[in-house]
């Protein structure tokens, strides 16, 4: 698909760099025009998933690189993050019982959710060796 | 970067932890490392403040699942109070209003405490 406008980072699989990945985000979130809210809920969505990729993915290894590339056409503002770590089942996701989890003292397994709920499409995608999920919401 | 921080106070029993900042993945450890500071210093009357949280994450909320219940089972509560909107609504998209106290201000929060203890 003709993307109107690109944006990329590459940046170490690390929680440190968080901050800074929210910070891309919502500069061009914002740009785009969305209200507060909704890059709020973009900045959650790909925390989550960068988070995510740095446990599950790569198993904290900071060596690893995680790719993310933004892309706005029209009303569509979609984000892809890309990693070569292990792959992800979305299929194993359910919504969490939050109640249950309190009982078991868990922790976790809630962000799958969360993203699914703040964005309009998710979607992922395995090929060869890279990963990749794809988020979007329309404005 | 630092863009977290706690301050603990003391008001008459009860101990509160002011958050100040963004609670990710990455900040997550400290907030933590209070609450089982003060379970083992067997305070359990906490009250987190969430006027200066601008930020949370699902790693901030998965702390708050992991002590409620040791710190329920000592007689205790975590009751959270403060939370601007954007904060509100992450804790809301889980249910987390039903499952914990999350009060108007800190005033709010002792009430509250006091009532649950005149009805245990």
């Amino acid at each position: 698909m003709a993307k109107s406008t690109t944006y990329s980072i590459s940046v170490q699989a690390s929680t440190k760099h968080l901050a800074e990945v929210r910070d891309f985000i919502a500069k061009h979130a914002k740009e785009f025009g969305f209200n507060k809210q909704d890059v709020a809920d973009i900045q959650l969505a790909v925390d989550e998933a960068y988070t995510n990729i740095i446990k599950h993915a790569y198993k904290h290894d900071e060596k690893k690189t995680v790719d993310i590339e933004l892309g706005y056409n029209g009303s569509m503002f979609s984000i892809s993050l890309m990693d070569t770590g292990d792959a992800f089942d979305p299929s194993s996701y359910s919504k969490p019982d939050v109640r249950q989890k309190i009982k078991e003292k868990k922790r976790g397994g809630v962000g799958v959710y969360l993203i699914r709920k703040l964005m309009d499409d998710v979607e992922y995608h395995t090929e060869g060796s890279v990963n990749e999920i794809r988020m979007t919401k329309t404005k | 970067m630092k863009n977290f921080k706690i301050n603990h106070r003391e008001v008459q029993s009860y101990d509160v932890l002011e958050l100040c900042g963004e609670l990710d993945a990455h900040t997550a450890s400290q907030l933590e490392d209070s609450l089982k500071r003060l379970i083992d210093q067997e305070k359990h009357q906490i009250i987190v403040n969430c006027k200066q949280l601008d930020y949370i994450a699902s790693a901030g909320l998965g702390v708050f699942m992991a002590y409620i219940e040791d710190v329920r089972s000592l007689g205790g509560d975590i009751k959270l109070t403060n939370m601007n909107p954007k904060v509100y609504n992450v804790f809301d998209l889980l249910g987390f209003p039903s499952l914990y106290d999350i009060l108007e201000d800190e005033t709010d929060a002792i009430k509250k405490f006091e009532t649950d203890e005149a009805e245990s």
